[in-house]
């Protein structure tokens, strides 16, 4: 790179946001309704949420709903998400706790009461683990009824996490294994952090499986950037974890990474494509 | 994709917008906000050159090039891999003989910090003269040789105010203190250390990190304390918490590349729920004002 150019900072900056920013669609795989109980988020309603989102080019955003996480009236919460998403870009990802009785029926009425696109699942606050049989019946059972299944490996950096409210982060080695056995399955991890990104075998291992990745928590210098050169197949989506965390910091990540035309259009919004069609 | 393709393989279902809000009337504007905004110039306050490259400057170069997409325009820069919690003399010595390599090619873009240990007192200072009095570096970081409340440090902050150096004191608090180094610091023992050196300004890096709402508080009442953003997660609030309980002036952007990203932690300034003359203070102003004695010093115009 030539020094000169380097060195002329100011000019270069009236360039600095790539016409694509604005012409590609965007899809945020990452967001939630309502705050995380330990911290005021952004969004004070969930007008307000998707305001910013459009503001800033979103088309469409998969939610969530914070009463997954720790409420136990599962079927209540995943009514009340599909009520507060219809009508609007906001597509609902409702919650299924495979510890709870008869979570099949949760799992049930996500695909054919409330027409969910997907699941939204949380091990770590609800108590198994990945290689638990109960996680592969429930897989099955998503993926039999057509759903696409969100892992939420954390919501916070665990070294935050107030001292009654811990969550183990979760453990993903089982899930290429797990997606081997059960045909058709369709999975993409939440908040991933450095504990998956920074393994280089790992991010293979799952971009091999076929497995999505959300990138809200993916960081680094030029962190997109680096990980497809690391691993070209990872399928990552465009997520920004909002409201609990600021929307805009996803976005500057996008920018701050030189991507070829097809990866940027594959995080913006190509893979969700994937991640929700059917084999 | 094609937009074939893009209707094949169910992009369209992805998007799903209600076809009464698909045109939307107003354009997506950037992450920037406002013009004024995506031109200032970031100055960074936290940087490390851990970008590959085959030497210390062609590592900065890469930096470089990547702080270009987003804007930032200057960084300080400290330390050089390995990271060495406790680094002996020599060790930070070589750290340091990195960062002044770099500052030979990119003094345009990047301020130098040097390393110190504080045990070791005799070499630090040494240090001090070597990278600062008779050097180009303009401030010292001190990272987790030891706690930052400890004696240690006096000679070192007596002789970083001669100097006009701006002190950066790494700080976290992990799971309420309880997951910290050994000779970690927090927020509340830079404040102990402050008190015994009034009206000295210092950077509380990270301010406390993951459990930054104890770090603002902890340095509230020390107006020398400048609270660095970077370094954690952009959660929502932050900024806003910062911005209300220190003032804007005492609030500084930060990003802790090469771990961190530019974009996540310029993304948590720009979004936060605060005036642009803030942001503008925040990204760039209060850098300026403080690092300003040190590069008169040195006759660096800014």
């Amino acid at each position: 790179m030539e020094r000169r150019r380097l060195l002329s900072f100011p000019s270069l900056l009236a360039a600095s946001v790539p016409a694509a920013f604005v012409s590609e669609p965007l899809v945020d795989v990452n967001v939630t309704i309502g705050d995380w109980v330990v911290r005021r988020s952004w969004a004070d309603s969930t007008a307000t949420l998707i305001a910013r989102l459009r503001r800033h080019g979103v088309n469409s955003a998969w939610a969530g709903s914070v009463e997954g996480i720790l409420h136990t009236d599962l079927a209540g919460a995943n009514a009340r998400l599909a009520a507060a998403c219809a009508g609007t870009m906001l597509r609902p990802f409702g919650t299924v706790n495979p510890l709870a009785p008869d979570w099949e029926e949760d799992v049930r009425r996500c695909a054919e009461v409330h027409g969910m696109p997907g699941i939204r699942v949380f091990p770590g606050y609800h108590s198994y683990k990945l290689e638990d049989e109960i996680f592969a019946r429930l897989l099955a059972a998503a993926t039999k009824s057509g759903l696409l299944v969100q892992i939420a490996l954390s919501i916070e950096d665990d070294r935050a996490q107030n001292p009654v409210l811990t969550a183990p982060f979760v453990n993903v080695a089982a899930i290429p294994e797990l997606i081997a056995r059960t045909p058709g399955a369709r999975v993409m991890l939440l908040n991933a952090t450095s504990r998956v990104f920074s393994g280089a075998p790992l991010v293979s291992r799952l971009a091999q499986a076929g497995v999505f990745l959300e990138i809200a928590t993916l960081e680094g210098v030029a962190g997109i950037e680096n990980l497809l050169g690391r691993a070209p197949k990872a399928r990552l989506c465009f997520g920004s974890h909002s409201p609990y965390f600021v929307f805009e910091a996803a976005l500057l990540k996008l920018q701050e990474s030189e991507l070829t035309p097809a990866q940027t259009a594959a995080v913006r919004h190509a893979n969700a494509a994937l991640a929700l069609s059917r084999a | 994709m094609n937009r074939r393709d893009f209707l094949a393989t169910g992009a369209a279902a992805a998007l799903a917008v209600p076809a009464a809000r698909a045109a939307s009337p107003e354009p997506a504007l950037s992450a920037w906000g406002t013009d004024e905004l995506r031109k200032l110039g970031a100055w960074d306050v936290h940087a490390h050159v851990g970008t590959p490259g085959p030497n210390p400057a062609k590592r900065m170069e890469a930096l470089v090039r990547i702080a270009d997409r987003v804007g930032v325009e200057r960084m300080c820069i400290f330390m050089s891999p390995p990271w060495q919690h406790e680094p002996k003399p020599e060790e930070f010595r070589r750290s340091n003989d990195d960062v002044l390599a770099i500052l030979k090619e990119w003094g345009s873009r990047a301020f130098g910090f040097v390393y110190l240990n504080p045990v070791y007192t005799k070499e630090s200072l040494a240090e001090l003269e070597r990278c600062v009095a008779d050097g180009p570096m303009v401030g010292i970081k001190l990272w987790v040789g030891t706690r930052a409340h400890r004696r240690e440090l006096d000679p070192i902050v007596r002789r970083a105010v001669e100097l006009d150096a701006l002190i950066f004191q790494h700080t976290w608090i992990k799971q309420r203190g309880k997951g910290n180094l050994p000779q970690e610091s927090t927020p509340m023992e830079l404040a102990e250390l402050s008190a015994r050196h009034p009206g000295v300004p210092m950077v509380c890096g990270h301010t406390g990190g993951a459990e930054w709402a104890f770090g603002i508080r902890a340095i509230r009442a020390r107006p020398e304390l400048h609270g660095d953003l970077g370094g954690g997660d952009p959660v929502s609030g932050q900024v806003e918490m910062a911005v209300r309980e220190l003032g804007a002036e005492r609030v500084l952007y930060g990003s802790d590349v090469s771990g961190r990203s530019f974009g996540s932690q310029l993304g948590r300034v720009l979004g936060a729920d605060i005036p642009d003359s803030a942001k503008r203070l925040i990204l760039r102003g209060n850098l300026v004002r403080l690092l300003r004695p040190g590069l008169k010093r040195k006759g660096i115009k800014v």
